[in-house]
């Protein structure tokens, strides 16, 4: 941001002339606020209500996470993963543990893998049910409730597997920590029912809403080569026609296997295109998640590696689909039992770059929509 | 009636019937002393009269409608059950905070269910999640922008000691080392039922005049 720039002309998406000339405001939208989402702080230029410039600060939540694996074991380290994306935790962990067994060779059995697909794909769905129920602060307090009901249901579940509502621990280099205690996969699925027709009420609730319409149609809209070019994915880049998803692009895990899984895709590239595609993904959830139940087979769930082991020297990068984006682990690893180097990429880091652009001219209140459609999660630009 | 109190002189909120509980270990030095309330029937009250029902630091209700109260009592009662929280959810704690808010566990039995935005309208302000080094001045500068009385709740790990982030280049050990805690939710992150025990406890603190 420099100082001294004269008047800029500004972007009117409307076609409106701005007659009156004002005096130019710089507003802090300042690390505590409950539009941020996090601790994220924007520096905005005003004329008047209409946005000139925004600078992003971060850094607020900085908690030397990439340090911290160098000092912890590959074991000790799935604790610090599921620090970085803190809502939709068991996808970090997955990532990390996928990168310790691609270094260290390590197979995993087979049960494991279709656990680790279901728990995985509970978090994605937790993490848009927290987007959904916080996005909708743009006026609206009966989502935030509906949504929360039904994250209480999969975190009791969540619960009952490994012992924590969140901040697992519960994925190991070669598998999983438990297998799922008996009576959770009935639990499951009558929850996957309920669940089907709570995600209906929410769609009648908030598409029939002309606020929410008013206030997310055609804005914060970018296009499939603008979402490229920067590095955008997930949610993000499908909503913009694009239909890029690490779970068929890149498989890793079981997702081959799984017939149900497909992209989902919306055409806009505005907020409620972000939004929908949200939703599509829930109802992705679903299919998956019973596709998995009817696919599991039985057997182990943690392959033998010894409690403290050596990666033998190697180099990696795995990326997977996180929540938000890509999120990947590049870890190098020296022959010791800590990794030399682990860095993860944040989904939300990358997808965050986009928001001055999609500023420029806006009003205040589009901001808070803007910011909350891209679905930033701290944890994962800053670690 | 016997009063121990190593401060000197009766603490504010005690009255004939209490006793000063000091034999609790100092390890917080905000928490101050400790008044314990023992109801005793046979107390002749304020008045003289026998009171037909009292509430030890409240107030004393009278035959023919007469109650006598403190207005600081009043004004301990009225604070503690509607603790204002300012929303300063940093991390993970953040999202239990919400549980906690949400219909599940619900903060509204307790008086907190609104959360404020701004810390000029806020009592309590509970730190949920890490500070780190970039936010601590910000943190302090937010707790001197609430006007008094005013309370801290430091939720979580994190908040309480460092946490797992113990040996970070870049985290506070502790929201202690910059703003007065009164009351410490451990947990990582706590459920919402010990944030919920953590505001009965400050409720408790300020009821007694803390």
């Amino acid at each position: 941001m420099t100082e001294g720039q004269p008047f800029v002309d500004i972007q009117t998406p409307q076609g409106v002339e701005d007659e009156l000339v004002t005096e130019e405001l710089i507003l802090n939208l300042g690390p505590q606020h409950p539009s941020t989402h996090g601790v994220l702080r924007l520096v905005l230029r005003l004329h008047g209500e209409r946005i000139v410039e925004c600078l992003p600060v971060m850094g607020y939540l900085h908690r030397g996470l990439e340090k911290i694996y160098e000092n912890r074991t590959y074991e000790g380290g799935i604790r610090y993963a599921d620090q970085a994306d803190y809502v939709a935790v068991m996808l970090n962990e997955w990532a990390y543990a996928l990168a310790t067994e691609a270094c260290a060779e390590i197979e995993v059995p087979r049960r494991a893998e279709f656990l680790r697909t279901i728990v995985g794909e509970l978090s994605r769905a937790s993490a848009h049910l927290v987007w959904l129920g916080a996005y909708l602060d743009l006026g609206a307090s009966t989502p935030f409730l509906w949504c929360f009901r039904d994250r209480e249901q999969i975190l009791d579940m969540f619960e009952e597997i490994c012992g924590s509502r969140f901040n697992h621990n519960y994925f190991r280099p070669g598998g999983l920590l438990y297998d799922f205690p008996p009576g959770l996969l009935s639990k499951l699925e009558r929850f996957l029912d309920r669940w089907e027709k709570n995600i209906e009420e929410y769609r009648e609730l908030i598409e029939g809403n002309e606020i929410f319409l008013e206030r997310t149609v055609g804005i914060g809209v970018f296009d499939a080569a603008t979402a490229i070019q920067y590095g955008i994915g997930g949610p993000m880049l499908r909503a913009t026609g694009v239909p890029h998803d690490l779970r068929v692009d890149r498989p890793y895990s079981i997702y081959p296997e799984l017939r149900t899984m497909r992209p989902v895709t919306a055409q806009d590239g505005d907020a409620f295109s972000r939004y929908q595609v949200r939703l599509g993904e829930m109802k992705l959830v679903l299919a998956l998640v019973r596709e998995c139940i009817d696919k599991l087979p039985g057997g182990a769930v943690r392959a033998r590696v010894g409690h403290v082991f050596k990666a033998k020297p190697n180099e990696v990068y795995f990326p997977i689909e996180g929540a938000k984006g890509e999120i990947g682990y590049y870890m190098i690893s020296k022959g010791g039992p800590n990794p030399f180097r682990a860095k993860m990429r944040g989904a939300s880091f990358c997808n965050l770059q986009l928001l001055p652009m999609l500023l420029r001219g806006r009003l205040v209140a589009d901001a808070v929509a803007i910011l909350g459609s891209i679905d930033i999660v701290l944890g994962e630009v800053d670690r | 009636m016997t009063i121990k109190d190593p401060a000197g002189g009766l603490s504010q909120g005690a009255s004939p019937g209490s006793r000063v509980v000091t034999d609790r270990p100092k390890m917080f030095p905000t928490m101050g002393t400790i008044i314990e309330h023992i109801p005793q029937s046979t107390q002749s009250g304020l008045s003289g009269h026998q009171p037909t029902r009292t509430i030890p630091g409240l107030f004393e209700a009278h035959e023919d409608n007469v109650v006598f109260a403190t207005v600081q009592g009043l004004f301990n009662w009225a604070r503690s059950r509607s603790p204002w929280p300012l929303g300063y959810g940093l991390a993970c704690c953040a999202i239990e905070m919400f549980a906690a808010a949400a219909s599940h566990h619900d903060l509204a039995r307790f008086g907190a269910e609104v959360f404020r935005s701004s810390p000029r309208q806020a009592d309590v302000m509970i730190v949920a999640g890490t500070v780190t080094h970039k936010m601590a001045p910000r943190l302090r500068r937010l707790y001197e922008q609430m006007p008094e009385p005013k309370w801290v709740i430091s939720m979580g790990q994190c908040a309480n000691s460092g946490g797992e982030f113990w040996d970070s280049y870049s985290t506070l050990q502790g929201v202690d080392t910059v703003v007065p805690v009164d009351v410490y939710v451990p947990g990582c992150p706590p459920r919402p039922e010990a944030l919920v025990e953590g505001i009965l406890k400050l409720r408790e603190k300020i009821f007694k005049g803390g």
